[in-house]
């Protein structure tokens, strides 16, 4: 496949390494920490209107982040070796450290936290279900059925705990993926100290958004009242989050424009012709700043609820395009312009192959598979509280 | 107090379990030679060292082909490795008598380094081979080996001690 | 294992039998390499290269190098009086068969040759997340392709870009300084075929070594010297802007 270069590019570097699978993957790990600090506002920052969506956005974040390493797999040359770096990580690699990152993060954190916060349901479906459902409830439950008063409080103060640490590790988990990129000194592109905290920023962008369309959808699916408090809360979360995330890119920019080191030409002439319709008119235009004026218009004029409820829909799409497109932009618009600032390649998007665009499609698709099966065994509706037949308290963020 | 974590317990114990699992796979799977130099497999080191070689470098050839050397002593090519024109040749000096190198098109092998380029030093060689030759076989007037015209172009050929071994023409 | 003296007494002497025996096939091979006694490097000698292209062939045949992809390259400078700053540089199929004639003499003209540089602080083995990539204590970078899981950061980070992925082994690869003939008393397959003596390996532990001498009284320069990779390869007579 004959790879259009324009000026020159070193030979080795025509052909792109990272593909449309590693700008996914960024995305997904951001919805994750987005969705998780969401859940954590109420848990922690008590921000009591938000509740209705707590165990919906836990989901949200372990369906996400299940499916996060699929990309990783697919893209490398040897994935059967990828076991390596848990054996013998390379310390002064931000690679192989986030491998734990990412562990910590889903077992001792996510994990664990819905397992404390849904025990009590799991003990009760356990008893009360017949056939493949009880041992998979009992499983889930370690074999365990206690649920006396004492313990579920215990489960509340450590789950309690657990949030509090999994602000910061949730934080670590998507500003990693800034490091990862930030941290290569020989890509201007990349190269850079906002870079974790511009990928931190939008990642709670895309899964504040997120976790808002995803319960307006659930809740319409489902036939019930949406909680429109709720969702004015989780929108004015979005877009003062949005306002810091689209601060912190301009200043990036302005001070690249400003300084225009040795790289800003070449980088300039890129955004201005490869990157335009991508950065400029996607990212930017339609995915931040529109979004951002219309959330911004919700605050300032008085909309009736169902105006409000469709402006939230159409901005929470904008958010979730324009944060992958900021992924695209950053990953494959680093790899475009040589190295030497004297050319630039063109990305061939493959259809069918190990990292083509169908698989990325599936790829997208396949957490919303996992939350549906999720749902289905814990649901997280706020109505769907399951009493036992010792008739103890509803556990935490049921009610 | 204990029933109220039992669960906890169980879960500890899960977690311990895993652990375990862990320590174990690493001492089972991590290679040997791994961490003998530094982070890495010392073992690499020497499957790096043990790939085989193709080219046999000049002094194997000279070993054998002390003719041309005397040839090329006389001339500039006395700095050119034999191998630069003829390829790589490892298989024939291990083997002589059943590897025989390729016969060369000196139209192609010539130009490769003595095609005027105006990015080559200005003291080396160059030529436009449109204008010097029309493109015939460069080998026509010049020994490769000692490609310097001394006198006529006839009497310079005709002079050359026989260096060609079978394979040539 | 434990080793303990009696075994030792035993296993030695049997080790060297079988070490004659396995020489015996190999005539080149010196079993007397010790790797703290080298520090490899390369002098890259500009005004001499007349970019034959050689060396790129010679690489691809001694190395397996996949056709598109390359271990070391030739890049054509053309510096347009000045303008130091915006050079035209081409490199069809790496220089592989050489430049196409090119009679056009303004401005400045020359060829680079390129490879890896063999950094003393390289940033791909900083960011290899496994260890397949490494520096010996020979001072050369190598890729252990058994071990490599294809994951491309090494590649990302190289500023050099002398890094690529083989299609086949699906593992990083890239120049490896020939290091199964250097280690064997031979010189590289670049150098071997470099016609003018534009390229030559050099050894910095081995105090007779010309290179010595030639850093005392030229005027050298290594690539991209802002990245303070501790880049080894040396290249005289470099103008500023070779990128």
């Amino acid at each position: 496949m004959q790879i259009p270069v324009e000026g020159f590019m070193y030979p080795n570097e025509v052909e792109l390494q990272w593909s449309v699978l590693i700008v996914l993957y960024p995305f997904i790990t951001g919805l994750v920490a987005g969705a998780f600090i969401l859940a954590s506002l109420e848990r922690v920052f008590r921000v009591e209107a938000v509740k209705p969506t707590y165990r919906l956005a836990l989901l949200t974040a372990l369906s996400f982040l299940l499916v996060a390493p699929l990309p990783l797999q697919l893209h490398l040359g040897h994935p059967e070796r990828s076991l390596e770096m848990y054996l013998t990580p390379h310390c002064s690699s931000a690679m192989a450290m986030f491998g734990f990152v990412y562990l910590w993060y889903l077992m001792a954190v996510l994990l664990l936290e819905i397992w404390l916060d849904y025990r009590r349901d799991i003990v009760v479906k356990s008893q009360t279900s017949t056939g493949l459902a009880r041992l998979a409830y009992r499983v889930f439950a370690f074999g365990s059925s206690n649920i006396s008063e004492r313990s579920l409080r215990i489960d509340e103060r450590l789950g309690y705990f657990i949030t509090l640490i999994g602000i910061p590790s949730a934080f670590l988990l998507h500003g990693y993926v800034g490091f990862i990129f930030g941290s290569v000194k020989a890509n201007p592109w990349w190269s850079s100290p906002l870079m974790p905290i511009v990928f931190l920023f939008s990642a709670m962008v895309s899964g504040i958004a997120a976790v808002m369309l995803l319960y307006m959808l659930s809740t319409r699916l489902r036939g019930r009242e949406i909680d429109i408090r709720c969702l004015d809360k989780i929108a004015q979360y979005l877009l003062y989050t949005f306002v810091i995330d689209f601060s912190l890119e301009m200043l990036d920019l302005l001070q690249r424009i400003y300084e225009a080191d040795e790289s800003f030409r070449s980088l300039d002439f890129m955004v201005h012709t490869r990157l335009w319709k991508s950065q400029v008119i996607v990212q930017i235009l339609l995915g931040t700043v529109t979004p951002i004026a219309l959330l911004g218009l919700t605050q300032i004029l008085k909309f009736n609820d169902v105006a409000r409820k469709r402006i939230y829909g159409l901005a929470g799409c904008l958010t979730l395009i324009g944060i992958f497109a900021m992924r695209w932009n950053v990953v494959i618009g680093g790899q475009l312009f040589s190295k030497s600032f004297l050319g630039y390649t063109t990305y061939k998007m493959a259809l069918t192959t190990r990292e083509g665009l169908l698989i990325a499609i599936f790829l997208m698709l396949l957490p919303f598979g996992i939350l549906w099966v999720l749902v289905k065994l814990l649901p997280p509706w706020p109505d769907s509280v399951s009493l036992p037949a010792t008739g103890a308290a509803p556990a935490h963020g049921t009610s | 107090m204990f029933k109220d974590i039992e669960h906890l317990i169980r879960l500890a114990v899960v977690i311990l379990v895993l652990l375990a699992v862990f320590v174990v796979l690493r001492v089972a799977v991590v290679p040997r030679s791994f961490g003998q130099y530094g982070h890495y497999r010392g073992a690499a080191i020497e499957e790096t060292a043990a790939r085989p070689i193709a080219f046999a470098g000049h002094d194997a050839c000279e070993a054998c082909q002390t003719d041309v050397v005397e040839q090329k002593k006389q001339g500039k090519h006395m700095v050119v490795a034999c191998e630069a024109c003829h390829g790589a040749l490892a298989k024939h000096a291990d083997d002589p008598a059943s590897v025989t190198p390729p016969k060369l098109d000196t139209a192609v092998v010539c130009a490769r380094c003595h095609e005027a380029n105006s990015a080559k030093p200005k003291d080396f060689p160059q030529v436009v081979t449109a204008d010097h030759s029309g493109g015939i076989a460069c080998d026509t007037c010049h020994q490769p080996h000692r490609p310097k015209i001394e006198t006529s172009t006839t009497e310079a050929k005709k002079t050359e001690p026989k260096t060609k071994t079978e394979g040539r023409k | 294992m434990d080793l303990t003296r009696r075994r030792l007494l035993v296993l030695l002497p049997a080790a060297a039998v079988a070490w004659k025996y396995v020489l015996a096939g190999t005539p080149e091979a010196s079993p007397n390499y010790k790797l703290t006694e080298h520090w490899w490097t390369m002098l890259i000698d500009i005004p001499k290269c007349i970019g034959c292209g050689s060396c790129v062939r010679a690489c691809a045949e001694e190395n397996d190098v996949p056709d598109g992809y390359f271990r070391t390259w030739i890049e054509r400078y053309h510096v347009a009086d000045w303008k130091i700053e915006r050079p035209e540089v081409t490199s069809p199929n790496g220089g592989k068969q050489g430049f196409p004639p090119n009679q056009d003499a303004s401005g400045k003209n020359f060829f680079v040759p390129k490879l890896c540089n063999h950094c003393s602080d390289s940033p791909c083995t900083q960011v290899c997340p496994v260890g397949a990539t490494f520096v010996t204590p020979d001072g050369v970078v190598l890729v252990d392709k058994n071990y490599c899981l294809g994951c491309r950061y090494c590649v990302q980070a190289c500023p050099y870009g002398c890094r690529f992925i083989n299609p086949k082994t699906k593992t990083a690869e890239k120049c490896s300084l020939c290091y199964h003939r250097i280690t064997k008393g031979m010189t590289t397959a670049c150098c071997e075929v470099c016609p003018t003596g534009a390229r030559q390996l050099a050894d910095l532990k081995n105090p007779k070594d010309p290179i010595h001498e030639f850093l005392r009284t030229h005027n050298v320069q290594i690539l991209k010297p802002h990245m303070a990779t501790g880049a080894k390869v040396f290249y005289n007579g470099m103008d500023g802007s070779v990128r």
